[in-house]
């Protein structure tokens, strides 16, 4: 969370921010119930504080690296359709700073 | 709520708000100085391992019996712990040269932690590096430090079943040095199926099952140790 602060306030010239807008890939390993909570938080005291945060999940897609084909994977422990594990993680994990509205 | 007009509808346009568009990943200035660590590193002819694992996995134990076993191959060790100078205590004891980093409230070493080490303990060109990360098996995967490899260290008491219930670090890293195997058979867990388990998530993982102060499988994890030091160009 002090790393969206950091990438917010470093890209402005010290405007006051209304939205910040997020896309988290459901398998990107940050969980956005306490992305969520620590927003108020970590932006107190900065130009971000009172702030909306407005997030985008984003749904995970896989390429099985065996049969070719794509799916939804759940998790990350689960196979391809086909049985197997080695698949390469298309979409899901992002992480990323969309965009601000600032006053 | 709008803080300007003080309305609660959001589709309704704000004119007197901008959007400013940063498409940036969050964690980029992490990254940014992780490259620099890394482009740092590979210049110096420096490689560097990530060790993670929950408090209590056995990394600083690998890490003195590795430090033994190697020795004299030049090496060096920056130590991540909420609080205390005990770990690198411990490294300093087998004479290598080590620093402490204290992350505080922080769960994790960051990029710019490893800096600050790196300007501690000056890695000489061709040695090694191990930087033992803060115990925590859940916030160390997403944060690059400019490693070559990050190492998933597990001991078996944890459980078969680790690997699916934090599957992330198992995807983040490229080897798993399972520990404390002798143990297995008191705690009815079995080794195999829980290298099966991280092969789930990650197929490509490379696994060394060690039980450190016993010697066990120690040669295999040295022996890979040695390849990547004479890997580097």
């Amino acid at each position: 969370m002090e790393g969206v602060v950091d990438a917010v306030v470093d890209r402005l010239d010290g405007e006051r921010v209304a939205v910040v807008r997020l896309a988290i890939g459901k398998l990107a390993g940050v969980d956005v119930d306490a992305l969520r909570f620590c927003f108020d938080v970590c932006t107190q005291n900065t130009t971000l504080a009172g702030a909306e945060l407005d997030i985008r999940t984003i749904e995970p897609r896989a390429r099985c690296r065996s049969c070719g084909g794509e799916h939804a994977p759940r998790g990350l422990a689960e196979p391809c359709p086909c049985g197997s594990f080695d698949r390469e993680l298309l979409a899901g994990d992002e992480l990323r700073l969309v965009e601000v509205e600032v006053l | 709520m709008c803080r300007t007009c003080g309305c609660d509808d959001h589709d309704h346009p704000h004119p007197h708000q901008r959007r400013i568009s940063l498409e940036t990943d969050l964690l980029a200035k992490n990254e940014r100085i992780a490259e620099a660590v890394r482009a740092r590193l590979e210049h110096d002819r420096v490689v560097a391992l990530n060790l993670i694992g929950t408090p209590g996995a056995g990394k600083t134990t690998l890490l003195e019996h590795t430090i033994r076993a190697l020795s004299p191959t030049p090496m060096s060790v920056i130590e991540g712990d909420q609080a205390t100078d005990h770990d690198a205590r411990r490294i300093a004891a087998t004479g290598c040269t080590v620093t402490q980093v204290n992350t505080g409230t922080g769960c994790h070493l960051d990029a710019s932690m490893i800096e600050r080490g790196l300007a501690a303990v000056r890695p000489r060109a061709g040695s090694l590096l191990f930087i033992e990360n803060v115990g925590n098996l859940v916030c160390p995967a997403l944060f690059d430090l400019g490693e070559r490899a990050k190492v998933v260290t597990m001991s078996i008491t944890e459980g078969e079943d680790k690997p699916l219930k934090y599957p992330h670090i198992f995807r983040a890293a490229s080897v798993l040095v399972l520990t404390k195997v002798d143990l297995a058979p008191h705690v009815d867990v079995d080794p195999a199926r829980c290298i099966e388990h991280a092969r789930k998530i990650n197929p490509e993982l490379r696994v060394f099952p060690v039980a450190a102060p016993r010697g066990h499988g120690m040669a295999e994890w040295i022996g890979w140790l040695r390849s990547e030091l004479e890997a580097m160009p």
